[in-house]
């Protein structure tokens, strides 16, 4: 099945510099005849590269906020993270009345069920048959990269349904025990999301059967009509948060980790960093630990590619707004967690990079690489298209590319046809032996 | 009979950070050629710890590996104090890693152990004073 991706580019901003290239974590990118191209096998959605893009090239592809209107109900699903996007605002209430002003019949936070979902990850992590450390499946771009590259971990994700499939279960079921009269097709589950990934997440139906959502859009979209509505409230809403410190607290790293009450919590940010645990865990040299929580985005969900405010001061406005909220408001029904709520379907390991199916060819190839780097100048200075000289040998020897795209190579090439044209050249032929001399006389 | 991939890895003694690195990209190396997931980990643990061994005990050292046919062989080298005891070295949580090593999580003596575990042959050649070779072979 081909993988629907949420990073996008925008052709005739790209100026094909260098900069997107040599961040992504998955080597991903390439830039080809003047612009960037993304790989649809490697690429995790991650975003590093709309972050980092100095001329806003590259975009995430989400639902416009006009999908409110395809539903006779739509239901806004915030992330916690949306919470954190405001100035001076000491009341989540103006957030949920604002999302119903522009248009959403109702609000189901996910902070909500992310507090569900911390008290089943207590019962899980308790049973002895399962494999550990469990490693948290909210950031679906972490996901994504396990099921490229660590095989032996596909299994220690965790089972459970990350909080916005609860969310949006529930959502839709208190939609129509509150209005019996609604068809399935007029409620509508609308996602705010701070980033591509969990766009793609529900794009590509990770949740199986048991996706409740209809549509994702961007916090960013959301925030500039929020803004204006918001600002022209004179009274203090109606509308309170409902969620706690613990479901607000997912929105930035730790949070998740710390609600599970037990210290035996690894909390990492950053891809770069995430990756350096993930290759740890996958050499079994992490001792004691029980629960791996691992976010792509620096600050966490905080730092999404599709938030507005800076991921630390986003985060600190968090702090003091969860400061008087009880601390988890939301507790399942009983400790048993049940069958729904768990994802049916399993992570699969799916190389994206075998060189080739067969395993002669395969080796075959792979020398090839390695005699074709020995002789690149190793720079890694992607002028080539190629994030280092050895992905270049990569695409030389996978037929992509050509050797002669090597600008180093080629100027050694060109210096060295210079100089040998310089020695043979028809015009010191033409001059005079005696040179300036005979000017002179 | 195709031809054997020689993958050959510096590991740096002076830099504790950089430990693991040769074993990563082993395991991108394995991924392109194919290799089954449990191959894979196999070859990246072993690594892993002897790296770290050699790191810990040698001050670095050098790892080659070679893909053949029906095997990866995993040939470490170092040119650090020799084992004086290999038997006790094999048993599971002797460890001679001083104190510093120690704080940093390693030299819970689970090295040795866990190269043999993961591995279907391992041979250490060891000379006091000159160094230690360790070989080891894991079938495809």
């Amino acid at each position: 099945m081909e993988y629907n991706h949420s990073v996008s580019l925008e052709l005739e901003k790209c100026r094909g510099c260098t900069t997107c290239l040599k961040r992504c974590p998955t080597e991903a990118i390439r830039i080809r005849d003047g612009h960037a191209v993304i790989s649809k096998d490697r690429c995790i959605d991650c975003g590093e590269c709309i972050k980092v893009c100095p001329y806003n090239a590259k975009k995430s592809v989400n639902d416009d906020l006009s999908v409110i209107k395809n539903y006779k109900y739509p239901i806004a699903l915030p992330a916690p993270s949306l919470y954190g996007q405001f100035d001076n605002m000491e009341n989540i209430g103006y957030i949920i009345r604002g999302l119903k002003e522009i248009g959403f019949a109702d609000v189901y936070e996910v902070a909500c069920a992310a507090e569900l979902v911390s008290a089943y990850t207590r019962q899980y992590i308790k049973r002895k048959d399962i494999k550990k450390p469990i490693i948290s499946s909210a950031c679906p771009a972490i996901v994504r990269m396990i099921s490229m590259n660590y095989p032996s971990l596909c299994e220690n994700i965790m089972p459970i349904l990350p909080p916005v499939d609860i969310a949006a279960r529930l959502a839709r079921q208190k939609a129509k025990e509150e209005h019996p009269e609604l068809s399935d097709s007029d409620i509508g589950v609308i996602f705010i999301s701070p980033c591509p990934a969990k766009v793609s997440y529900v794009k590509n139906d990770f949740a199986g059967e048991r996706n409740f959502i209809d549509a994702v859009v961007s916090i960013r979209d959301v925030y500039f009509r929020l803004i204006d509505v918001m600002n022209r409230m004179r009274e203090e809403p109606e509308e309170t948060t409902e969620a706690g410190m613990i479901g607000i607290g997912w929105a930035s790293t730790g949070g998740e980790s710390t609600a599970i009450f037990n210290e035996r919590y690894l909390a990492a940010d950053g891809i770069e960093n995430c990756i350096r645990v993930l290759d740890q865990i996958d050499n079994e040299d992490i001792k004691n630990i029980d629960f791996v929580e691992l976010n792509a985005c620096n600050g966490g969900c905080v730092g999404g590619a599709m938030t507005v405010a800076n991921a630390y001061i986003a985060q600190a406005r968090l702090q003091a707004l969860k400061r008087y909220l009880p601390v988890s408001p939301n507790r399942p029904a009983s400790e048993w967690i049940p069958d729904e709520f768990f994802n049916e379907n399993v992570l699969e390991y799916r190389p994206y990079n075998p060189l080739s199916d067969d395993y002669k060819t395969a080796r075959r190839m792979m020398k090839d690489i390695q005699s074709i780097t020995e002789n690149l100048p190793k720079l890694d200075c992607g002028s080539c298209g190629a994030p280092t000289c050895m992905a270049f040998a990569e695409d030389i020897v996978k037929g992509e590319t050509t050797a002669d795209e090597c600008t180093v190579i080629m100027r050694r090439l060109f210096h060295e046809q210079l100089a040998k044209y310089k020695e043979n050249s028809l015009f010191d032929k033409l001059k005079p032996s005696a040179g300036q001399d005979n000017k002179e006389n | 009979m195709s031809e054997t991939i020689k993958l050959h890895y510096d590991v740096d003694g002076e830099n504790f950070e950089s430990a693991g690195q040769a074993s990563h990209s082993v395991k991108k190396s394995l991924r392109q050629l194919g290799m089954s997931p449990d191959v894979i980990r196999k070859v990246a643990i072993a690594m892993y710890e002897g790296e770290i061994n050699m790191v810990i005990h040698a001050n670095g050292g050098v790892a080659d590996v070679e893909v053949g046919d029906d095997d990866i062989t995993i040939i470490l080298k170092d040119q650090g104090p020799g084992i004086p005891n290999i038997e006790l070295a094999m048993q599971e949580g002797y460890s001679t890693a001083k104190d510093n090593i120690r704080a940093l999580g390693f030299g819970a003596g689970m090295g040795l152990p866990n190269m043999k575990k993961y591995t279907d042959d391992m041979k250490i050649d060891t000379v006091i004073g000159v160094g230690t070779t360790i070989t080891m072979k894991v079938n495809i």
